[in-house]
């Protein structure tokens, strides 16, 4: 069921700046889609035109059913967590919590009842009468998720809530938030330019380059199906290889003059392409394998849970993953390249072929 | 060993001996510029002691204290001026009229003045502010007397708005109060939109509370500027009954009746000594708790 419904939606600044390019997609009813980008993306811009605080210069905004363009942030039933938190400094927790609701006329009763609710949710209750500014850094990110929680609200909205916390606190919280969406069944857009944070908690991640979406999918689809070079290289650490290389139509990608492989897919294209293959798909192979390829390979990068090898494959750079239950290979390297986990793109668009 | 520790001893000592010497001339500067500044306000307290006659004839007094009591409730109780309508307390009072009307009034207008440049998309907000900035430049003392005119065709001669409401119209509050909203997290301002805060609730339930400081700070400053304004006072105040304790010091120190006494210098100096009492108490009550907030860093 459509929840919340952007058609065309688009963004042009006074000064003439188009952040966002005509977009248009649905959200369902309970899902937890993440925005992703590198920083100037649009992604924000976008979600601050959802919760109301930038204007929509075209398009149309629903959400539950009801056109929202011109409806105050208050009245469109959403709630918003912001990166520094925006907790009011001078309130005690229980205040910052309940201020919104008191501002809707609810009975102080209900407010009492819905405050400590949260707070319980969140294991706040014993901060209940301090300040923000007597919180930790990972405590203020939870009052701020319980001032969006107390509202009940149709829609949630993150903008970029952990880019504040250190790398530990950030995998905490990502559970906590992600199991706490789960839980409450609420519909949620949240923002953020780590595509770790995009892989683990989305349902579906759309990705943003240029004020324009590049591809809307799963985390799975996004990860090994990507529909362009840019998320090819901003998904997944290391990102994809992409490997220059020509395609005839004939149903071979030729990586070199004599170097040649079976193409992944039949496609109506001949000329240049790329040719991309994730690290931990690269297989290390027999010399012997019909399908080796010479790998010179430069050094290694230790992980821990895996190795990263890297080296060159004819002119080009490759980066081969392999699990640390693996030796390290020595004298003449070869790998292989499966075919279902190559994708081919075209070299001039970047989109795949 | 010893070779390797002996420098590092003369060192130590050496740092120990050179931060003592920067601490006494630090200490020594600081004690003669407090003497400079105590000094005269002791020597007035000492000579308000003393009798009119003794101080008209050996000028400052140290010893006598004689006459300190009822010096101090001549000033404050008994009716002085050429017409004799006013005591050292009604003048007191104005004072504190003026000090706290100034202050307020100037905190008042220079929020809400802020508030609309600040926060609201005004189409010429920034000119307006350097509008209103530009009449920095123009203090009361240059536009005194199209003031003056002003505020004397309005029939206010006399009167308390005729004291604070010139004075209240300058661009300082507004400047402070304009950078110190800017420096409030754009955040903030939404976060507060989203909770359903109007434009009102957000000033009053939001600004106004982490102002606090702020707000300290500037009545700080503009009740001891209020307090002690001299020439408008002067110019605007006729009534002896009108009178701020400032402006009257010299009035009580004048009253000599027929010019055969002897001039009422305790009665004087102890108004002047009471005149320094407010601004001092102020900015002591004040600043404790200006410094408690900049400590706790709420932002």
């Amino acid at each position: 069921m459509v929840h919340v419904a952007l058609k065309s939606i688009s963004k042009v600044y006074p000064n003439g700046v188009r952040a966002v390019h005509p977009t248009s997609f649905d959200i369902d009813e309970g899902e937890f889609i993440v925005l992703v980008g590198p920083s100037g993306c649009g992604k924000s811009t976008l979600l601050r035109m959802i919760a109301g605080l930038e204007e929509i210069t075209e398009g149309e905004l629903s959400i539950a059913g009801r056109v929202v363009n011109d409806i105050d942030p208050a009245q469109r039933d959403i709630a918003m967590v912001f990166q520094n938190y925006a907790l009011y400094p001078h309130m005690t927790v229980y205040n910052n919590m309940a201020y919104g609701l008191r501002n809707r006329g609810m009975a102080k009763a209900a407010i009492d009842d819905a405050v400590t609710t949260a707070a319980t949710m969140l294991n706040l209750t014993e901060f209940l009468s301090r300040r923000p500014s007597q919180l930790s850094g990972g405590q203020r990110q939870r009052v701020a998720m319980g001032r969006a929680i107390v509202r009940n609200p149709a829609l949630f909205l993150f903008d970029e809530p952990l880019s504040n916390l250190d790398a530990k606190l950030r995998g905490q919280m990502r559970i906590e938030i992600k199991a706490l969406q789960r839980r409450l069944g609420v519909t949620s857009v949240y923002v953020t330019h780590d595509q770790v944070e995009a892989m683990t908690m989305a349902d579906r991640i759309i990705v943003l380059n240029g004020g324009r979406i590049e591809q809307i999918g799963t985390p799975a689809e996004v990860y090994h199906q990507p529909a362009s070079t840019f998320v090819a290289s901003f998904m997944g650490a290391p990102p994809m290889n992409l490997l220059p290389a020509h395609y005839n139509g004939n149903g071979r990608v030729h990586l070199s003059e004599t170097v040649h492989i079976e193409a992944p897919v039949t496609a109506d294209y001949s000329g240049q392409i790329k040719l991309g293959v994730r690290p931990e798909n690269v297989g290390i192979v027999d010399p012997a394998h019909p399908d080796a390829l010479r790998f010179d390979l430069e050094f290694v990068e230790e992980l821990g849970a895996g190795r990263l090898l890297h080296g060159k494959l004819g002119d080009s750079g490759l980066i081969v993953h392999i699990p640390h239950t693996d030796p390290i290979p020595g004298g003449d390297v070869y790998v292989g390249l499966p075919k279902s986990a190559l994708v081919m793109f075209n070299h001039e668009t970047g989109m795949r072929l | 060993m010893t070779a390797a520790a002996d420098p590092v001893l003369v060192a130590t000592s050496r740092v120990r001996r050179k931060l003592s010497w920067q601490t006494i001339a630090d200490h020594a500067i600081l004690i003669a510029g407090s003497l400079l500044m105590i000094l005269p306000v002791f020597a007035a307290f000492m000579t308000i002691g003393a009798s009119d006659v003794d101080i008209s004839r050996h000028g400052m007094q140290f010893t006598d204290g004689s006459h300190l009591a009822e010096n101090f409730s001549k000033a404050l109780f008994i009716q002085g001026g050429f017409t004799g309508a006013i005591t050292g307390s009604t003048m007191l009072l104005n004072s504190f009229i003026l000090g706290i009307g100034f202050a307020i009034g100037k905190i008042v207008f220079g929020m809400m003045a802020a508030y609309a440049i600040v926060y609201f998309r005004l189409r010429f907000a920034t000119f307006a502010f350097w509008v209103i900035f530009t009449t920095l430049l123009l203090p009361l003392e240059v536009r005194i007397l199209p003031t003056y005119e002003v505020v004397h065709g309005m029939g206010l001669i006399n009167t308390y708005t005729g004291l604070i409401v010139p004075l209240v119209a300058s661009a300082t509050a507004t400047f402070f109060f304009r950078q110190f909203f800017l420096s409030i997290p754009e955040e903030l301002v939404e976060a507060a939109r989203i909770d359903g805060a109007g434009p009102v609730k957000f000033f009053i339930d939001i600004l106004v509370p982490l102002s606090r400081t702020m707000i300290a700070a500037i009545f700080i400053i503009m009740f001891v500027y209020g307090w002690n304004q001299y020439l408008w006072p002067t110019l605007i105040t006729t009534d002896e009954a009108m009178f701020t304790l400032v402006r009257g010091i010299k009035q009580i120190y004048q009253s000599i009746d027929g010019g055969s006494d002897i001039p009422e210098f305790g009665r004087a100096l102890a108004l002047a000594f009471i005149a320094i009492l407010p601004p001092v108490l102020v900015v002591v009550i004040f600043q404790s708790w200006f410094v408690k907030g900049l400590v706790e860093s709420d932002k």
